[in-house]
């Protein structure tokens, strides 16, 4: 067994310990850590690995947890059954965004903005149609059985994190050595260089989007079940896009622990200025003081280290 | 093996190729030169379906090709270079050289052993580990030739892959093209470097604002006073023949 995936094996086995030991609280900040790194790698795995950057991944989220959630309140399907519809919805989403900008040619910050449109375009519609009741938000009943994937205990909501998490890093983890993924990694690098060497970029880089909206939207479903409740600023609001985008940047883009490192760092800060904010008076006024941090924060690795704080760990390439 | 007729390419006035026809027969270097700015890449570049042409058509292997998308034409079994060095940076020789294999192969192993096997061809058995962004001009230059030769063509579009060598490396990588050559694949390449060209190519194409106004051996070439005129200069022509 190789040092690394000793290393993994400890994790993981740390972090299914983690829930026995840990009181509620520190359970449910353990749940948003894993939740956030999911719905991270669902973009690092097109912004990151495919370089497709995207500022309104959260169109996939909202997609998801709206499907999810319609068709349980007003159609009654149970949430199990509607979740692999909601991925299903995602990836149609993604498909179809994918299709129409790489069809008129958009790259780089062009497909950024295109993005944010959409995500924008989908909150306001959220808010105006009737089946998603507008504004007013969804509310899922509360029955807490494990059949309505609604638990009593945080643990179970917390396996289920972990478990989207594990499976979004073997996801990563097989698209770095997979024709797929090099594929990707040869868009980002050089779109003309790939298109010379035989890639179809058009079509991978609809795929690509395609698996990524539908484990966004996974993760949206996920997120409507925990809370019971979803509106249109929740479902589709920029700061989703934001948080995905930002983990995976602080972590790494492009890397398999990006988003799970940029996670834990950021749900780090997260808590630690919660606390400073409430022992020093001083910074009572800052709120939130995590954002000012996460701008620093944000600085500072785009300038210093490009490549996450992956990028730490990471052995320097040899140089001839 | 490859029919170029009357192809034209127009970038808003300018006429950056007007109705060029070239032939490429099966086991031929044929080389493609003329004076800076004179639509040879661009010629390369309608050639290998990444500029639509206006008019006139291409045809590989006996089938219309004209205006396929790039990896259908690389599909077909030609694929290009460019002169303007494309190496992906962040990932290593070998994984650059995967891509190309990638092309006829699902199979990561098959496609690294591939991989590995060209790097032996082109010389860079000993970088397989650098990162593409650490390469020199020379190594570039090379890498381009691997990732080309990974997909497996019949016919190899080379662009200036001489340019800023020096005689040494323009010494090195001739003898490699030969090679590529001798194990069967066709080469049509653009050149500046005219010591490369009349080394290498049994026939040659000048290409001169946007127009083919000769076609023959290096040699004769070199005589034509065309060609002579618009491209090489007198003193050029003189050390040609000299």
């Amino acid at each position: 067994m190789s040092r690394q995936a000793l290393l993994c094996a400890l994790g993981l086995a740390a972090a299914v310990i983690y829930p026995l030991v840990a009181p509620n609280y520190l359970i449910n900040i353990g749940m948003m850590v894993f939740f956030v790194a999911f719905i991270g790698q669902s973009w690092n795995i097109a912004g990151g690995f495919a370089g497709q950057t995207s500022f309104g991944h959260v169109v996939f989220f909202g997609t998801g947890a709206y499907t999810s959630t319609i068709l349980q309140v007003t159609y009654g399907w149970n949430p199990w059954l509607a979740w692999p519809a909601a991925m299903l919805a995602g990836g149609i989403v993604g498909w179809v965004i994918a299709f129409l900008s790489f069809r008129a040619g958009l790259r780089g910050s062009y497909f950024a903005l295109i993005t944010l449109a959409f995500a924008e375009v989908f909150r306001i519609l959220a808010n105006s149609v009737p089946f998603t009741r507008g504004g007013l938000g969804m509310l899922i009943k509360a029955d807490q059985r494990p059949i309505n994937f609604q638990f009593k205990e945080p643990i179970w909501i917390y396996y289920i994190a972990l478990a989207l998490c594990v499976i979004s890093l073997l996801i990563a983890w097989q698209l770095t050595r997979n024709r797929f993924g090099a594929r990707l990694v040869a868009i980002r690098e050089n779109e003309d260089a790939a298109r010379a060497l035989g890639i179809d970029v058009f079509a991978e880089k609809v795929k690509v989007l395609t698996l990524s909206g539908a484990m966004c939207a996974a993760g949206g479903t996920f997120y409507a079940q925990k809370y019971l409740y979803i509106d249109p600023s929740i479902a589709f609001g920029v700061d989703k896009s934001v948080e995905m985008l930002l983990v995976s940047m602080v972590g790494g883009a492009g890397t398999i622990f990006g988003p799970l490192i940029g996670s834990v760092a950021l749900t780090a800060i997260n808590e630690i200025t919660r606390w400073l904010a409430s022992v020093v008076p001083a910074l009572k006024n800052v709120q939130p003081l995590s954002l000012v941090v996460y701008g620093i924060m944000l600085v500072l690795i785009v300038a210093r280290l490009p490549d996450g704080l992956m990028g730490l760990f990471r052995r320097k390439p040899r140089h001839a | 093996m490859l029919e170029v007729r009357e192809l034209s390419k127009s970038f808003g006035g300018l006429k950056a190729v007007d109705q060029a026809s070239l032939d490429v027969r099966q086991g031929e270097i044929v080389g493609l030169i003329g004076p800076n700015g004179a639509g040879k890449t661009t010629l390369f570049a309608a050639i290998a379906g990444f500029h639509a042409p206006d008019a006139g058509h291409v045809a590989f292997e006996g089938k219309d090709i004209t205006g396929l998308a790039p990896h259908r034409i690389c599909a077909a079994g030609m694929v290009r270079t460019f002169q303007i060095t494309q190496p992906f940076a962040k990932i290593s020789v070998r994984e650059n050289i995967m891509v190309g294999a990638y092309f006829r192969t699902a199979d990561r192993k098959l496609a690294e052993r591939e991989a590995e096997a060209v790097a032996g061809i082109v010389g860079m058995a000993g970088q397989l580990d650098q990162m593409g962004a650490d390469l020199t001009v020379a190594g570039r230059k090379r890498l381009e030739l691997a990732r080309a030769l990974a997909t497996g063509p019949r016919l190899l579009l080379l662009d200036e892959v001489m340019a800023g060598l020096n005689p040494t490396e323009i010494t090195e990588i001739v003898q490699v093209i030969r090679e590529i050559r001798n194990s069967g694949i066709t080469i049509l390449l653009i050149e500046h470097v005219m010591q490369a060209v009349t080394s290498l190519a049994e026939r040659v194409y000048v290409l001169n604002q946007g127009r083919m106004i000769a076609e023959g051996t290096p040699a004769a070439i070199a005589e034509n006073a065309q060609v002579v005129e618009a491209y090489l200069g007198h003193g050029a022509a003189k050390v040609l023949r000299a």
